[in-house]
């Protein structure tokens, strides 16, 4: 068995949710070889070389993976994976940009956001918001797979692989980058944060995502949100949690003015505690968390961020 | 200019879904089924375009079962013009899904093709970027804002890091995310008159398409259910918990 794990970073670092991917192909067993495409990321295959049980990294580095570019990383990715038995990688926004396409040029079915390794052919994978968990398994000659990070713990960073450049080039001509608006934010990463705090509809507008912010500052935690929270403006997109925005699995998880919808309790269940302040007893959230306070969270979050203070 | 959707039908999204006793699946007899709700964003930005002037016709496609009807004549209530029912009573893998709509996008030719980004049941987030590598087209996933100039599309796509604008030669894929719009209700003249616009039926043979499936689901089960904790009555008593009983912070 060999495994192609594809790098998931951002040009300068590599992304925590990388070791994590190495952990699942560690899982399923073989040869590990990670490919970093980019362009100038000598940083970041400097980094996925100390992934322990890396055998070799493979560094496609050319303006045409700059910016990640589905139809020219799919190209790549295909090229290089057709001659392993696995192609890995994490299930963020660029893993299912990029793979199904090479899924498909490959001529394979793709196992999505897998949270589990069986064999080296049955992976296990919610499906239905994650109201029911799937076992499969897969004909296909090679196995292309998005896995969810926080359902592998990191491999350590104590490995020494072997660094190996590509000259590969493939741009497909179809697609260019036109512009970004990053969120800046000096806080934790959501998806890896130890810590996460949301707010949802109840926050009110996105002023009151403040004091959440100065919870967050306390304990250095990442602030996350509901989608009506966002559909709503309150918060840009990057930090829904749920079905259909982020997977986050942090010691801590605090909903604040959070009904508990299926599709926001698909992003954060497995979280190892969770605390719900609402104000509505009966908020489906309350039935999933360890800790809840039926409380007004004006006044609620305001006496957190000052407890906390005495205590962290 | 000519614009084709792919509408699934899959179990409405309200509805609570059960694992069957033995293991085999989700519970689906007598359970309300309605149109995939990126589905119905992805028909509403056709509609939008072409109330826009820049979408001529649009033609809609559904993969499944001959009541996946239903979601083709709910498409057409909402202002699309034509339908196509690929008809299978097999499961359809998103990799097949996106051979038949290959094998429609050929005979069609349209200029742009809007999918949701993900299927509510499979989860999978797969068939349109498998469709767009399969017909040789770029690709716009997780849009939240679409575009057309000339021959080009710029997708406002929703990343882990915030936004990202592409620009895509035409003919291109598109897949939706929730903040492209708002999906409008089918009034009840549409819905009469939606009965009589035409609706084609083909087969995944007459499209020349294998439909045998990769992925063999071997069980499925129930997640491991979270115990409801307890309340705490104020916010000391919360804080002292996480401190003490939890040891979170
Ligand atoms: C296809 C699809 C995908 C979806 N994907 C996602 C997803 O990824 N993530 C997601 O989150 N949702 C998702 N949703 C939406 C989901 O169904 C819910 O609509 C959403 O999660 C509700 O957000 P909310 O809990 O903030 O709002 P609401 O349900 O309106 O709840 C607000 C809560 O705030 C409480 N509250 C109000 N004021 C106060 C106060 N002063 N103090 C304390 N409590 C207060 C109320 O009691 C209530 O419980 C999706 C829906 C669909 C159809
Ligand atoms: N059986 C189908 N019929 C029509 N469209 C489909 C079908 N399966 C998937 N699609 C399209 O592909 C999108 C993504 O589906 P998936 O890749 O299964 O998550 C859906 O929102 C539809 O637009």
């Amino acid at each position: 068995m060999s495994i192609l794990v594809i790098a998931e970073h951002d040009n300068s670092s590599l992304k925590q949710a990388t070791l994590s991917v190495v952990a699942a192909a560690k899982a399923i067993g073989g040869d590990i070889d990670v490919l970093v495409a980019g362009e100038n990321v000598g940083a970041v295959a400097e980094a996925a070389a100390k992934a322990e049980g890396v055998n070799k990294v493979l560094v496609a580095d050319n303006a045409a993976y700059g910016h990640f570019l589905a139809e020219n990383l799919s190209e790549l990715v295909a090229e290089v994976g057709k001659g392993y038995s696995h192609i890995l990688a994490a299930a963020g926004t660029t893993g299912k940009d990029f793979m199904p396409r090479a899924a498909a040029l490959l001529d394979v079915a793709q196992v999505s956001d897998i949270i589990r390794v069986e064999s080296d052919d049955t992976f296990v994978r919610p499906i239905y918001a994650g109201n029911a968990i799937a076992t499969v398994k897969s004909s296909d000659s090679i196995k292309v797979i998005t896995v969810r990070p926080t359902a592998f713990d990191a491999v350590a960073e104590s490995g020494s692989a072997a660094v190996e450049a590509l000259d590969t080039v493939k741009d497909a001509g179809l697609s260019t980058f036109v512009g970004e608006e990053k969120a800046e934010s000096d806080r934790p990463d959501l998806a890896s944060a130890g810590i996460v705090i949301s707010g949802g509809r109840g926050m009110q507008n996105g002023d009151n995502f403040k004091m959440l912010e100065q919870v967050a500052d306390v304990l250095g935690a990442a602030v996350g949100a509901s989608r009506a929270a966002v559909d709503a403006g309150f918060v840009p997109n990057d930090m829904q949690v749920g079905q259909t925005g982020k997977i986050v699995a942090p010691q801590l998880y605090v909903a604040v003015g959070i009904s508990g919808a299926i599709q926001h309790l698909a992003g954060m269940s497995d979280s190892k505690v969770i605390v719900a302040i609402n104000k509505d007893e009966e908020a489906p959230i309350f039935q999933v968390a360890d800790y809840g306070l039926v409380a007004d969270l004006f006044e609620a979050v305001p006496q957190l961020e000052e407890e906390l203070k005495k205590v962290v | 200019m000519k614009v084709l959707v792919a509408v699934k039908r899959v179990i409405d999204y309200n509805v609570k879904v059960r694992v069957k006793p033995d293991n085999t699946g989700v519970d689906l007899a007598n359970v309300k089924m309605a149109m995939n709700p990126f589905c119905e964003i992805a028909v509403e930005e056709a509609v939008r375009l072409k109330e826009k002037g820049v979408a001529s016709e649009i033609v809609v496609v559904s993969i499944g079962p001959k009541a996946a009807q239903e979601q083709i004549r709910t498409a057409l209530a909402l202002g699309a013009d034509r339908g196509i029912h690929v008809e299978t009573d097999e499961e359809v893998q998103s990799l097949e899904a996106a051979k038949l709509l290959k094998s429609v996008v050929e005979k069609e030719e349209p200029k742009l093709v809007i999918l949701g980004k993900q299927s509510i049941d499979s989860d999978n987030n797969q068939t349109g970027q498998m469709l767009a590598a399969l017909s040789g087209m770029g690709q716009g996933t997780f849009a939240s804002e679409v575009v057309v100039e000339g021959d080009k599309v710029n997708v406002t796509r929703e990343v882990d890091g915030g936004l990202m604008t592409v620009a895509l030669n035409l003919p291109a894929v598109v897949t939706t995310d929730l903040r492209l719009n708002e999906p409008r209700y089918a009034s009840l003249p549409n819905i009469m008159k939606a009965k009589k616009k035409p609706l084609d039926t083909t087969t995944p043979a007459d499209l020349g398409v294998d439909i045998a499936a990769r992925l063999s689901t071997l069980k499925v089960e129930a997640p491991a259910a979270r115990q409801a904790g307890v309340k705490v009555a104020d916010v000391a008593e919360l804080v002292d918990k996480l401190k003490n009983e939890a040891k979170v912070i």
